[in-house]
């Protein structure tokens, strides 16, 4: 009788253990967290260094950081802003962020915060791959 | 403190953000990273200059 070939494992099924969206979460909260999490020292650091790059360029660029969804823009806004995790958050605290805007660069500025958000967002994701095996 | 780059300077490390991202995350092999990072570049700085560049025949 022959036996059936044995299926390879498959990386998701040989790779993740624990809290599977450990690296999700880590990489929300500190931009390149979730591959500080799994020793990718280089890709975490360079993650780290674009996304707080481009977050603190907002900030000096006056740039707008969104508190509340009074329309569909404003909740757009706030949904890219709150991608940065602790970085949103310090800085609501610490009241960055919450000037009028009065100069041109001040919109490139909210632009900015919020696209650093959702680079984050995307950094995040691709550690949470990472850790399932999807990505190597 | 404040910074005020001009709209192009502002283009570039725009640009320069997203493409380190964009390279990390959408390949696999650090060669592969290095290179799509660096077309996602040109590509972001190349089409804002041709963009700019087809405004300001279009406005005259």
């Amino acid at each position: 009788m022959a036996t059936s070939p044995t299926k390879p494992a498959t990386a998701s099924s040989t790779k993740s253990s624990g809290f599977i969206y450990g690296p999700l979460l880590a990489g929300w909260l500190i931009p390149g967290g979730g591959h500080f999490l799994q020793r990718k020292w280089i890709r975490g650091s360079l993650l780290l260094v674009a996304i707080g790059t481009m977050f603190v360029l907002g900030i000096l660029m006056q740039g707008k950081l969104y508190t509340s969804a009074q329309s569909i823009l404003d909740m757009l806004g706030l949904a890219g802003d709150m991608g940065s995790g602790l970085f949103y958050l310090v800085s609501r605290q610490m009241g960055l962020g919450t000037d009028a805007i009065q100069v041109t660069t001040a919109d490139y500025g909210t632009r900015f915060l919020v696209f650093a958000g959702l680079l984050n967002i995307i950094a995040a994701v691709d550690a949470h791959n990472l850790y399932t095996g999807r990505k190597k | 403190m404040t910074y005020s780059p001009s709209h192009f300077t502002a283009v570039l490390e725009f640009a320069l953000c997203v493409s380190v991202v964009f390279g990390i995350t959408q390949r696999d092999t650090p060669k592969r990273m290095l290179r799509y990072g660096a077309a996602a570049f040109g590509l972001f700085a190349g089409s804002a200059i041709v963009l700019s560049w087809l405004m300001f025949f279009l406005a005259r």
